[in-house]
């Protein structure tokens, strides 16, 4: 089992065969994506109206997604990362600046829907609580990454600074997630990945499940596309360098 | 040890020599200085936001100094010698922090006082603020060479650390500034549990930020 993994993991390491796999792969992880979401969102307009929160819940089908599309995101940095770092993996480089400003936009949604949803429900744009201070945090290090992407010009420095620093910065990961755990703040605690039973109602549960599969499917799809777009750049690069084929 | 020693005096000699002890300390003071010109002269105001004031201070001053922890040595040579040496570059990142640490850090927290004299600090409040800070000091110092060390190969690099290096920073910033801002409310008796969480930062920055920092180097000088 293991060694199939390796062997697999080894047999894209070649980023023309990558290549290969992502434009078979490419139409219907959109198509699905898009079909996922059309579905959520269809779902989320026949959801009835909270008893307090009027119709303004709806805003947690865009920011409950988004936010842990802004933490998977990071997660599938920090494993690309580790696997380009100490698998000497290409592939992994190319995934970890691909998701990088993807997962940036994500958590701007997030902050962005979380400030127009607590106007009205907790009164104010913006409070210094622990989950917000923390999701900000994670927006800073998304923008720092992409920074030493873009400062580095030598390709193969930046990729390995940047993975490091992804490495780093993945200590803010778990204070994101439990933060609303270890500080009793005003954002409410995780209320769907319980393991008792969800504190959601089922009418609530299931459009925003769907919806959270919807953007993962979009995370993973616009995820490809940028990691097809980064190989052919770099092979653009190099054949306008006239050095080794990429 | 004669090597790590060696190139721990190198840094203060080097720090001292050219001016950047005095330019940092002389920074520290000057937004200290501003301070009261933005927030207004009142007292009783100051004296409310002077630990986290100086807190911030600190904090600024440190990432304002990180560009002077490897990027000499990179630019003159030195580092690639520095990676031939018998020390691995996990030693030379601790020797050059502590050299940091002590060239750098000690004269900004020796100001401190009178820094905080001048936002009319509680006097009552003060050793607890210096106690975070030295809590906090060895964090803040090798985090901040994890910074210094990935935008290495950049020139003119300042702001780049900063982004990479101001997000590392902020949970020891709310720690320390919690810390002395509860030690401002109860009549200077310190809070442990910060100081102990900042401690612990600071030993965990010792043994993992030379891995992190020894690679970054690596990647630059290959």
């Amino acid at each position: 089992m293991f060694k199939t993994v390796e062997n697999i993991s080894a047999y894209y390491a070649n980023p023309q065969r990558f290549m290969r796999l992502a434009q078979t792969l490419h139409a219907p992880l959109w198509g699905l994506a898009v079909g996922v979401l059309a579905l959520g969102l269809y779902m989320v307009s026949q959801v009835p109206d909270d008893y307090q929160q009027g119709s303004t819940v709806r805003i947690m089908f865009v920011h409950v997604p988004a936010a842990w599309m802004a933490l998977f995101a990071y997660s599938f940095i920090f494993f690309a990362s580790v696997t380009a770092l100490i698998f000497r993996h290409p592939v992994g480089h190319i995934a970890g600046r691909a998701a990088a400003p993807i997962g940036a936009v994500f958590t701007l949604i997030a902050l962005i829907t979380g400030s127009l949803w607590g106007q009205p429900m907790w009164g104010t744009w913006w409070v210094w609580d622990a989950r917000l201070t923390s999701v900000l945090v994670l927006l800073f290090i998304y923008l720092g990454y992409i920074a030493l992407w873009q400062a580095i010009e030598d390709h193969g420095q930046a990729a390995r600074a940047a993975a490091i620093l992804a490495i780093v910065g993945s200590v803010n990961v778990p204070i994101v997630k439990f933060s609303v755990d270890w500080w009793n703040t005003l954002h409410q605690p995780a209320s769907v990945s319980r393991f008792s039973r969800p504190a959601l109602h089922a009418d609530f549960l299931y459009p925003l499940l769907v919806m959270g599969l919807g953007f993962t499917l979009l995370f993973l799809a616009l995820t490809l596309t940028r990691m097809q777009m980064e190989i052919l750049r770099q092979r653009a690069r190099a054949r306008h360098n006239g050095g080794a084929h990429v | 040890m004669g090597l790590f020693i060696a190139l721990c005096h190198q840094h203060i000699l080097l720090a001292w020599r050219g001016g950047h002890t005095t330019l940092i300390v002389s920074f520290l003071f000057i937004a200290i200085i501003l301070m009261p010109f933005g927030l207004g002269p009142e007292l009783a105001l100051l004296r409310q936001l002077a630990p986290g004031l100086l807190w911030v201070v600190l904090l600024m001053s440190v990432l304002l100094s990180l560009d002077r922890m490897f990027q000499a040595d990179f630019e003159d040579g030195s580092m690639d010698q520095m990676a031939l040496i018998p020390l691995s570059l996990e030693m030379v990142v601790v020797a050059k922090s502590l050299g940091h640490f002590i060239a750098l850090f000690l004269p900004l927290l020796a100001a401190i006082p009178l820094a905080g004299l001048l936002l009319n600090i509680d006097a009552a409040a003060l050793p607890a603020l210096m106690l975070s800070m030295v809590a906090g000091a060895p964090a803040l110092t090798l985090l901040g060479a994890i910074g210094a060390a990935l935008a290495l190969s950049i020139r003119r690099s300042a702001m780049l650390t900063v982004l990479l290096v101001m997000p590392l920073y902020v949970p020891v910033l709310i720690f320390g500034a919690s810390s002395s801002a509860g030690a401002l409310s109860n009549g200077g008796s310190v809070d442990m549990a910060s100081i102990a969480i900042l401690a612990l930062m600071s030993l965990a920055a010792l043994f993992l930020a030379p891995l992190a920092a020894a690679a970054a180097l690596r990647v630059a000088l290959r």
